[in-house]
């Protein structure tokens, strides 16, 4: 399997990463180098055997349902890139 | 409209806002209506590091809807992450369930039409799962750019999605109605559509009989039941003129403008074909204890359906009038003290006068029953007061306005007080009929000579002579025997 | 001083030898001479490490210090420590002041230890040689001409060059013990669930855990002690009794045969190909030192271990690719300075905030995870890492204690591997099924290569059994002097 320019774009695309058309060719050597690698797991027959999502088999932990938190807004906006009347400024969204 | 040699397929997906005290990921409150962002810690806003850990109380009550209607509770369900990028979305990715959802399968009673044409139908769910709400972003313009508001993120939400199995807009408009009243029954939503407590998504499809499901357009996030119809009829007849002028749906998710009525494609859903949903290494699977759902059994409320057939079955109530009755938990609750303090007599009297009177009061005055100045026991006051005829229904209502308006604690206390109570001496009446036949010959002669409306004018003026007082059955037999004598 | 284990820091800090605000001093002062050769930090704050020194020597007055109080530690930059630059490494978060702090560093603030800075790493801790930071590469102590490995290896520089007597580390596929072996240190990444995620930047969250950095097993025994214990805020963290691993490091066995009875696998994958064989000989010295404390060697099997490279650069990448799309310019961090709309602020902000190995990582797990591809590779990842743990399972019914080399070469040249992802990858290749099945592993010097570098032997443990980890190394640190030597440079 790899991957063409289009695949390449399309998924930097899902990423929203950059790609100029002079990077997009040695990205894509370097990713199907890659997926050479991950490759070699297709030749292993795991039929029936259990996906493995955590290391330990243990169950969700609940949280009482308690307010806790308190308004940080002044410290967290310090750091934000533009705000404005306590709110985030982003491009005009179009829905 | 026109639907004609079409068949309409219409499936809808309820986001119900959980009424938890803490987001479903965090500790923030949920409250509605604070200063923007300050309701958004450092989980909701996505900070590096943080983490998400379940809120107890927003399983509570999945598994409350769950065995309202009648599902299944999964003994284990996952949290998988549904990756995309918009700005109220502050992690890139929403927390929701895909392959595994904590409430499988289920069905819903639906009332769908009025009298003569009304009819009851059973509508299918196919899951619901649990998932973070995002952010709002505001487009009022700052320096042509939006604000985004994440108070709301992480807000819990139950996406409750039934099977494809509508088939008008009254059908989804039922559905819609039917499952908001029950998430409020339930008391796991407060079910406030304005603040977006409650939002329906539908999918539409159309396809001529026996052939295959058509392509569907869903439309997204319709806060109002009128605009759910609205949207739905719009979008029917758009797809049916469509494909009738040679076209072809596209599948798409739309938007409705209620401004002109129409649905539009949305551009910020390029990438809806491929979320990349994975489960969320953050967080483990969600174990149900049987022993926990036989706990939130135990506590659950008596549910709309099994009240209704109580109502028919010990009331005698008819079918229409047990379903208005219990087409909301605070009516139906209205209805149940009402009968209570009634000693469970006059069931169809006391439905009439929660259904009629009541209702249209409570409707003028834009009140919800639970805050209604005539309490059910003095509603149930006034209804033995009717059914021992110590008053007649006119009068019953003169007696309710006076509740209403608190000019006495009781029925009995208003009747006494201004003199309300029907007068059954027969002598009594029979002086007052005589009264009023000397006073009105002409109407008399004109009884006599075959106006069988006089008789209705006569018996007019002798109520009225009574102050409404007289007893109607004992004044038309003395009426009748005077005039035919 | 410089070269004084914790215990002896902590006998002068208490005998009044030293006070904590000198002790911070006399590192501080060696941090500002070596930086300039070696790179491993990208924050130093001396201020605040001057204020949490005098507080702890009020401590130490006051009679309320604990094991580590007073004693200077750095954090690697993936930790968030409150008004102080968490930059991950990374161009993004160059400019993030965090508002809070990890789990980590208030448990490590409570136990009264001084910060002294943070330290530089891989991009968000993707990398093996430290030589993808924004910040620039780390240099190995040993030879300033080679990297330290990654992506730890500010933090593996920093101890080895004692610029600071412990630091704080992550590994998510053997970051913390890769470098420990490189730099001639010793490292440990405890079971996954033992040291809280919160406040950490993750990379990959279920493989993601942190680690200490440490002389000797006994100075990582007083760090890792410290680290631990449940945190309801991550929902990975594990409810357990509190282990005193320095208690435990005292084995009830014989002096001269302070191992007797222990069990060492020695999974002979290990030992295949692509192993060097200066490091070879080195590990295979060590085992037959581990045979004269009084262990006994047996031969185990991990025949799916090979696939481990594979199976985590699928697993990996997909959680990285959902775990970094916050980083949108619109929060915190990067944001581009010119965009046209909504979208190209994400992609200028993104393409410019992340370097090229993070953006390939970003890419690999975008596309794994999408339409189509799913089952093939992330599903069959998974289900590999099962078979994976299931090896090690097995293998433990045959042993209590798994050992090999920690990296199949010595440190390598700078530049060497940087233009080839894949053979940069295959030097995790015995670190990385650990953290698939999320088990405890331990790597600690072992003797040197060519070129008189450092050699790691790792020590791979059973769930929950870093005491036993701990304790095996100590033994052997006890009987030889590796972990006490010392690169040139630092002297």
């Amino acid at each position: 399997m790899s991957l063409s320019i289009e695949q390449v774009m399309r998924v930097a695309g899902l990423a929203r990463i950059e790609l100029a058309d002079d990077e997009a060719e040695a990205t894509r050597a370097k990713l199907n180098s890659i997926l050479q690698l991950i490759e070699q797991l297709q030749a292993v027959d795991t039929r029936g055997i259990e996906p493995m999502s955590h290391p330990q088999d243990v169950a969700q932990r609940l949280r009482d349902d308690v307010a806790t938190e308190c308004d940080a807004r002044d410290a967290f906006q310090a750091i934000a890139p533009r705000t404005e009347n306590g709110l985030y400024l982003v491009p005009k969204v179009i829905e | 409209m026109t639907t004609r040699d079409w068949e309409v397929v219409i499936g809808l997906e309820i986001h119900a806002q959980l009424n938890t005290a803490s987001k479903i990921f965090s500790g923030a409150s949920t409250a509605f209506g604070a200063e923007p962002n300050r309701q958004a810690c450092a989980v909701d806003i996505a900070l590096p590091g943080v983490l998400p850990v379940l809120n107890r109380g927003a399983v509570e009550r999945a598994i409350r809807f769950g065995l309202a209607l009648e599902s299944q509770i999964a003994a284990k369900s996952v949290f998988a992450r549904k990756n995309y990028f918009y700005p109220d979305l502050p992690k890139g990715y929403q927390i929701s369930q895909f392959e595994l959802p904590v409430v499988v399968g289920g069905r819903i009673a639906i009332q769908v039409g009025d009298g003569e044409q009304r009819y009851e139908k059973s509508i299918n769910l196919t899951r619901a799962h649990l998932e973070e709400d995002a952010g709002k972003s505001l487009h009022e313009d700052f320096h042509g750019m939006s604000g985004i508001d994440l108070n709301r993120a992480g807000t819990p939400l139950l996406e409750i999605v039934s099977e494809p199995e509508m088939s008008s807009s009254a059908e989804a408009v039922a559905y819609a109605r039917a499952m908001h009243a029950l998430v409020r029954w339930i008391e796991i939503c407060d079910g406030n559509m304005q603040e977006g407590s409650f939002r329906c998504d539908a999918n539409v499809s159309v396809r001529r009989p026996g052939a295959p499901l058509g392509t569907r357009r869903e439309i997204k996030n319709l806060n109002s039941f009128r605009f759910l119809q609205q949207a739905i009829d719009y979008e029917i007849q758009w797809q049916i003129e469509t494909l009738e002028d040679g076209g072809r749906i596209t599948q798409a998710t739309v938007l409705f403008d209620p401004d002109n009525g129409e649905t539009r494609v949305m551009r910020s859903k390029e990438d809806a074909h491929d979320y990349r949903y994975f489960p969320d290494p953050d967080l483990l699977p969600l174990v149900i204890d049987p022993a926990w759902v036989d706990q939130v059994r135990g506590a659950m409320p008596e549910l709309p359906q099994a009240m209704r057939a109580r109502f028919m079955r010990d009331f005698g109530l008819s079918a229409y009038d047990a379903a208005t009755l219990t087409a909301s938990r605070e009516v139906a609750l209205y209805f149940q003290d009402t009968i209570d303090a009634a000693a469970g007599q006059h069931a169809k009297l006391c439905a009439n006068w929660v259904m009629g009177d009541l209702a249209a009061r409570l409707n003028k005055a834009e009140l919800e029953v639970g805050n209604s100045p005539v309490t059910p026991a003095q509603l149930a006051g006034l209804v033995l007061r009717i059914a021992d005829n110590t008053v007649s229904n006119n009068i019953g209502k003169k007696v309710f306005d006076a509740l209403w308006n608190g000019e006495g604690a009781s029925a009995d206390a208003i009747i006494d007080a201004q003199g309300l109570r029907q007068v059954t001496d027969s002598g009594a009446i029979e002086a007052i009929v005589d009264e009023v036949l000397t006073a009105n010959e002409k109407s008399v002669a004109e009884f006599r000579a075959g106006k069988e409306k006089a008789f209705n004018a006569l018996v007019g003026q002798i109520m009225k002579a009574s102050r409404g007082k007289a007893n109607p059955a004992i004044v038309n037999d003395i009426l009748r025997r005077k005039l035919e004598s | 001083m410089i070269n004084a284990s914790l215990t002896e820091l902590r006998a002068a800090l208490d005998t009044r030898k030293i006070s904590s605000a000198e002790l911070a001093t006399l590192f501080l002062d060696r941090i500002e001479r070596l930086q300039p050769a070696l790179n491993a930090f990208i924050t130093v704050d001396r201020e605040r490490a001057l204020d949490a020194a005098r507080a702890a020597d009020a401590r130490i007055a006051a009679g309320t210090a604990g094991p580590l109080t007073g004693i200077p530690l750095a954090h690697k930059d993936v930790f968030c420590t409150q008004g102080l630059l968490t930059s991950c490494g990374s161009k993004m978060l160059s400019n993030f002041v965090s508002p809070y702090d990890a789990h980590v560093v208030s448990l490590l603030k409570a136990a009264g230890t001084v910060m002294l800075g943070k330290t530089n790493m891989d991009e968000f801790a993707m990398g093996s040689s430290n030589e993808n930071s924004h910040y620039g590469p780390v240099r190995n102590p040993w030879d300033t001409g080679r990297i330290p490995g990654g992506s730890s290896g500010g933090s593996a520089a920093a101890v080895a060059a004692r610029m600071v007597p412990m630091a704080t580390g992550t590994d998510t596929g053997g970051s913390v013990r890769q470098p420990a072996a490189l730099t001639g240190i010793t490292g440990i990444k405890p079971t996954y669930g033992t040291v809280s995620r919160y406040g950490m930047v993750a990379y990959a969250s279920s493989f993601d855990q942190a680690g200490a950095f440490g002389a000797s097993a006994a100075d990582c025994a007083l760090l890792l002690g410290a680290m631990t214990g449940f945190d309801p805020r991550d929902s990975t963290s594990l409810e357990r009794p509190a282990a005193d691993y320095t208690q435990a490091l005292q084995s009830g066995a014989s002096a001269t045969t302070p191992l007797a009875g222990l069990r060492i696998g020695v999974p002979e994958e290990f030992f295949a190909d692509g192993l060097d064989d200066d490091v070879r000989t080195a590990v295979e010295a060590a085992l037959a030192e581990y045979r004269k404390l009084g262990a006994q060697t047996v031969a185990v099997s991990l025949p799916n271990a090979r696939l481990a490279i594979p199976a985590y650069y699928v697993l990996a990448p997909a959680e990285a690719s959902s775990n970094l799309s916050r980083f949108d310019g619109v929060r915190y961090g990067h944001r581009a300075d010119s965009y046209s709309d909504l979208d190209d602020l994400y992609r200028k902000s993104r393409s410019e905030g992340f370097g090229a190995e993070v953006q390939r990582r970003i890419l690999i797990g975008t596309y794994v995870l999408s339409h189509g591809y799913y089952d093939a590779y992330y599903l069959q990842a998974q289900k590999l890492r099962r078979l994976i743990a299931e090896d090690f399972r097995r293998a433990f019914t045959q042993c209590d204690v798994i050992a090999g080399p920690t990296s199949p070469s010595t440190a390598w040249a700078i530049g060497a591997k940087s233009d080839d992802p894949v053979r940069m990858y295959l030097s995790d290749i015995y670190t990385i099924a650990v953290n698939l099945a999320g088990l405890p592993g331990l790597s600690h010097p072992c003797g040197f290569g060519n070129g008189h570098l450092p050699v790691g032997l790792q020590l791979i443990g059973d769930y929950f059994d870093e005491a036993r980890l701990l304790a095996t190394a100590h033994g052997y640190q006890q009987a030889t002097d590796w972990h006490l030597r010392r690169p040139a440079l630092a002297d």
